[in-house]
């Protein structure tokens, strides 16, 4: 399988991949390591005219520690989020998601950026960023805003991003110390998450999101709130599918989700302590 | 497109279709057969190349994304008539049975072993979680790895 013709455009900078979208509008697509954009591409179910390829664009791969708030830059790969030094130290929970992303070879190649830009909910890297409160940073011609994981996704594989915007930054508030939990339910190794739940404790505050459960990756509100009226893991638990709307597919039912996120949220709150 | 990829050590320069995949550069182009092509939907890991060293799966990257990079294919492993201590594993240990994984499974034990030089058994399954066997069961493929951690890697 090969993809549908295209014209190629290498941007090995943010100013480069700006100016080629400023260029090609709406016909050109983002190739960050492709390893969501491509599949889909041989399946001929994304057909851009142009591809314009960042997945060298150094300027926009990092970890920094900016004074108590981690800063990502989007092109940084799951392999170097999952080993890096600052990362392990003030954001475990991500950390440890993006190392359960796909495959080592998935990992060499696919992009944090290109996770939250993709917005499949049940992806592990929004899950934990939406648990451990991250925004993400957003630049084009308008300008540069800052949105909160919280209101980034708006529906299945869509986002605030305009076609001439890029995501350039992902900012994670410090959780070192702090403890949290992850865990992930899957049919195969490599998989997506049938469910997933992230758990991130910040002070007296528990954090819980879930992974494919609705069309977004979600907080578990009901979870949160049970929490904070001083409910155990069990009885917390027990609310984590309420008000959500999972899909059935091939891998689970519905009802199948919900039972798991009620039973991988108590692990998850469990490995986090409360 | 014109590119320039440096593969098992000697430089390439090819003129491709933009929408050419690293695999059909290496097998059509280059007549480098030994990556094979298995579920064309990065499930497999049969097409793991390394690129600058690190395993990749090579239906899933576009050649024109690594002109001027480095790509090592099972070609490139031995020495003149020395293996790759990788291959001599599944060798003697016995990693295989039809062959089509093996390929990419050795790729992905390379890049495996750069960055964890002393696994455990359960690493070793977990570092080619990306690799299908439907043969073995993985069972000597997971002692191949380990009996090439053992060896001293060959210092050129
Ligand atoms: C076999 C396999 C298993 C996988 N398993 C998992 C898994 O278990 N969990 C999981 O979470 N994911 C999984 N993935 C997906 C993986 O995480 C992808 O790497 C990720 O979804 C996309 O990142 P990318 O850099 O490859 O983006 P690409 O595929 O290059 O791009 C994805 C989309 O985002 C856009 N985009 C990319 N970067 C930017 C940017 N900076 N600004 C704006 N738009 C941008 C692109 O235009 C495209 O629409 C798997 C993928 C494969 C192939
Ligand atoms: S052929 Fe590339 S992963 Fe299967
Ligand atoms: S030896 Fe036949 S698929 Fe692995």
């Amino acid at each position: 399988m090969i993809p549908a013709p295209f014209d190629y455009v290498r941007a090995d900078s943010y100013d480069a991949a700006a100016a080629a979208l400023g260029e090609h509008g709406d016909e050109a697509k983002l190739l960050a390591g492709g390893q969501s954009l491509l599949p889909l591409m041989k399946l001929r179910l994304a057909t851009p005219a142009v591809v314009v390829d960042v997945s060298r664009a150094r300027d926009l791969a990092y970890v920094r520690d900016d004074g108590g708030v981690l800063a990502i830059g989007a092109l940084t790969r799951h392999c170097d989020v999952a080993r890096s030094a600052d990362v392990t130290a003030h954001a475990p929970l991500l950390a440890h998601a993006a190392g359960s992303v796909g495959d080592p070879q998935v990992r060499h190649r696919g992009t944090v950026g290109g996770s939250v830009a993709h917005a499949d909910p049940s992806a592990d890297i929004p899950t934990a960023l939406l648990a451990l409160g991250a925004s993400y940073v957003v630049r084009g011609p308008g300008g540069t805003r800052e949105v909160s994981a919280a209101d980034f996704s708006t529906g299945f594989l869509e986002t605030v991003l305009a076609p001439d915007e890029l995501l350039v930054e992902i900012r994670v508030p410090s959780a070192r110390g702090e403890a949290w939990g992850y865990e992930k339910f899957t049919r195969r190794a490599i998989d997506w998450a049938t469910v997933a739940v992230a758990v991130q404790k910040r002070g007296g505050e528990t954090s819980v999101a879930l992974a494919n459960m609705g069309s977004t990756v979600l907080r578990a509100a009901a979870t949160e709130a049970a929490l904070a009226s001083g409910a155990g893991a069990a009885d917390a638990a027990a609310h984590a599918d309420e008000g959500t709307e999972p899909a059935a597919d091939v891998t689970a039912s519905a009802e199948f989700r919900r039972h798991l996120a009620r039973v991988l949220t108590k692990r998850a709150l469990v490995a986090a302590g409360r | 497109m014109n590119l320039t990829v440096t593969v098992n050590g000697t430089a390439h320069t090819v003129d491709v279709e933009d929408r050419t995949l690293l695999v059909h550069l290496l097998r059509d182009h280059l007549d480098l057969t030994a990556t094979n092509i298995g579920c064309d939907t990065t499930s497999c890991g049969a097409c793991t190349v390394l690129l600058d060293g690190e395993s990749v799966k090579s239906c899933t990257v576009l050649a024109a994304s690594v002109d001027g990079q480095s790509v090592t294919t099972l070609e490139g492993l031995a020495e003149g008539e020395r293996w790759h201590r990788v291959q001599e594993g599944f060798r003697s240990k016995h990693g295989l049975q039809c062959g089509f994984c093996t390929p990419g499974m050795v790729m992905a034990a390379v890049s495996l072993l750069d960055e964890n030089p002393s696994p455990t058994a359960d690493q070793v399954r977990q570092g080619l979680e990306g690799n299908l066997c439907r043969c073995t069961g993985y069972h000597n493929i997971v002692a191949a790895v380990l009996d090439a951690a053992a060896a001293k890697p060959v210092t050129s």
